[in-house]
């Protein structure tokens, strides 16, 4: 009876082809291009400003109000954040992706692979929570300044208009170390995946003609790891971007993009302009892309 | 500096390398000739690639020295030492195109650009890879990513170049004929070649001088026709070429004495019983148990009479398929000079 059925399917390739692409192109489809699209479509709608009402006509009223001035900050503010959690992302990352992937030892290897995992294994909220208590006043980080008697700098560090707060937990700073902390996984993986992929005989046929390790490093390893450096910070960027937790827990009464569409499509009831500002990031991220791929981020792929 | 040809290009003594408890190369001691072509053979994990490795500078010995013309390298690193390698897989640089690939040498020395295309054009004219320069690697054929990373060696004149198992990918007909041009760009540029290989029709058509290795060893060091006709141990006459072995009671039963020796299957003359042969002839009787068809040859493995069996290879010049498998179950005289025989100290 298998065997007959194996038989069928083994003759007829387009139908088993089509079984099984199916169920995830329908699901891309619908669920999620579907989606997406009718985001796009309610970014055209607008609330009528007297009754609150939702009015079903295409007008550009609502991308004008993504262009007033708080909401410019808002954007400004969310996008400077994403920039500097990936680089900083990939200034961390990328030492111990390079370690991981051509120098541990295999068991060592293992270790530290489920090392960087370990904290996705626990709820997002809790890890945020936590560090806002590691990052309060009275809290351990603090502490340990204290001991340190480096209480002065971190004083200084958060006097800053833009950057500081009242303390850590309440400032862009203690924000951009959670994020930091949070999307550090996503960007390790993508770079030690890469650099896994570049043969040790390239490092050594480089050295072989003359090459000292950092020139080796910029003409052979960073160029063939690129790639997954973009991947990492595809995912860095996009989740800042997008995220309205970490600005919610740790940061200050100002707003990011996350935050600001929570509160327009909730409280404020105004869907559309919730769904302008969500277009925002994903043009960002459009134009990211193309920039990565003029710049042969893909090309090694 | 200049080479003095009487500074051996590279010089090992006793060099050892283990990894852990593994004695990849044990003791070695070793002279290669400035200007030679001198092959590394043995099977895999005999200890010719960690030799070559650490000539390179990817390895360092974990005692003994390395000298490349008298200078003592063991502990540079790669980019200090004037030698370059071709790599096993290649090792093109697969975001360059052929050309910065072949100038990357040079631009890491920061020649000028204009003196680097004239160079790159230069050394892809030698390996006939003319008008490549634009194309990236993964757009060749392996031969022809085999040239690249020839040229992308010689083109920086180092003093000794080194072949990691160079041809290991390429197929037979292509194999053999980048061995003929291999050897006639080392008499081209007269670089010192030391070149790794598990193929020992390789070594010998291409070698000054060989190098057999067996477990981090060497067994011996000599000319093709040396290694191939006077094998100093049982491990070289079994490894280059093919050989019979007779040793302890049948060699007292052929020989008088029971001192090992070795006798090549093409030195074998298989004759119809009842031959007469001369006093320098050693004779003996025999059944052909098995006959292999070969085409330009045969091969016939054949019990001896008292024991033991030798393998007998004879050209077919004048037999067909037909003549040669009737031979078959038949009884036979085996014939040899007795100075084809090679005693060998075990």
């Amino acid at each position: 009876m298998l065997t007959r059925i194996s038989t069928y399917f083994y003759q007829r390739q387009r139908l088993v082809l089509f079984l099984l692409l199916a169920p995830p192109l329908l699901y891309m489809l619908v669920v999620y291009l579907g989606s997406l699209f009718s985001l796009l479509i309610n970014s055209f709608y607008s609330i009528d400003d007297f009754s609150g009402m939702l009015i079903r006509e295409f007008t550009l009223k609502t991308y004008g109000q993504i262009f007033s001035p708080a909401n410019r900050e808002i954007f400004l503010r969310t996008a400077s954040m994403a920039l500097s959690v990936t680089f900083a992302s990939a200034l961390i990352a990328f030492p111990l992706a390079y370690y991981i992937a051509k120098f541990a030892p295999p068991r060592l290897k293992t270790w530290l692979l489920i090392g960087v995992t370990i904290p996705l294994w626990s709820s997002y909220l809790v890890r945020v929570y936590a560090w806002k208590l590691i990052l309060a006043k009275e809290g351990i980080l603090s502490w340990f300044i204290n001991l340190l008697h480096l209480n002065g700098p971190l004083d200084w560090l958060l006097s800053f208009e833009n950057i500081g707060g009242s303390s850590l937990a309440l400032s862009p700073i203690g924000m951009f170390i959670v994020f930091v902390y949070i999307w550090l996984p996503y960007m390790i993986i993508p770079i030690q995946t890469a650099l896994e992929r570049v043969p040790g005989s390239l490092v050594e046929a480089s050295g072989d003609l003359g090459a000292k390790p950092l020139q080796t490093f910029r003409t052979v390893i960073l160029p063939l790891s690129f790639p997954g450096v973009i991947a990492g910070s595809i995912f860095t960027f996009s989740l800042t971007m997008g995220d309205f937790i970490i600005p919610l827990a740790i940061g200050n009464s100002k707003f990011f993009i996350g935050q600001a569409v929570y509160s327009y499509q909730g409280t404020g009831g105004n869907v559309p302009l919730a769904a302008a500002m969500t277009m925002g990031p994903v043009v960002i991220m459009i134009v990211y892309l193309l920039i990565a791929r003029k710049l042969g981020a893909f090309d090694a792929l | 500096m200049t080479n003095n040809p009487s500074t051996p290009a590279i010089r090992f003594n006793k060099v050892s390398r283990h990894f852990g408890d593994v004695k990849a190369v044990d003791e070695v001691d070793l002279e290669i000739i400035n200007g030679e072509f001198f092959s590394m053979l043995g099977p895999s994990g005999s200890g010719k690639t960690t030799c070559l490795r650490m000539i390179a500078g990817f390895d360092r010995p974990t005692s003994g020295s390395i000298y490349l013309y008298g200078q003592d390298v063991s502990n540079l690193p790669p980019y200090e030492r004037d030698v370059n390698t071709v790599f096993q897989d290649y090792a093109l640089f697969p975001h360059m195109n052929v050309g910065d690939n072949v100038a990357y040498g040079l631009m890491i020395k920061k020649v000028s650009k204009a003196e680097r295309t004239k160079r790159v054009d230069e050394m892809l004219e030698l390996v006939q890879l003319k008008g490549f320069a634009g194309r990236k690697p993964s757009q060749l054929s392996g031969g022809q990513r085999q040239r690249v990373a020839l040229a992308r060696a010689l083109i920086n004149h180092p003093k000794v170049l080194l072949l990691d198992e160079p041809l290991g990918a390429l197929d037979l007909k292509l194999r053999q004929q980048m061995q003929i041009e291999l050897k006639n760009i080392q008499k081209q540029v007269g670089i010192t070649f030391i070149f790794v290989t598990h193929d020992q029709e390789e070594a010998i058509t291409m070698s000054d001088r060989i190098a057999v290795f067996n477990q981090g060893k060497i067994e011996q060091i000599g000319s093709p026709s040396q290694i191939y006709e006077r094998p100093a141990s049982t491990f070289v006459a079994g490894f280059v070429g093919t050989s019979n072995l007779i040793q302890g009671e049948a060699a007292k039963r052929i020989n008088g004495s029971d001192q090992t020796f070795s006798i090549r299957p093409e030195k074998i003359h298989l004759g119809s019983l009842g031959e007469k042969n001369g006093s320098d002839m050693i004779s003996l009787d025999g059944v052909v148990r098995d006959v292999v068809y070969l085409g330009l040859y045969t091969r016939y493995l054949v019990d001896i009479d008292g024991g033991g069996d030798l393998i007998v290879i004879q050209q077919n010049l004048k037999t067909t398929s037909m003549d040669v498998l009737s031979i078959k179950g038949q009884k036979v005289r085996l014939s040899w000079h007795k100075e084809h025989m090679v005693s060998i100290g075990v």
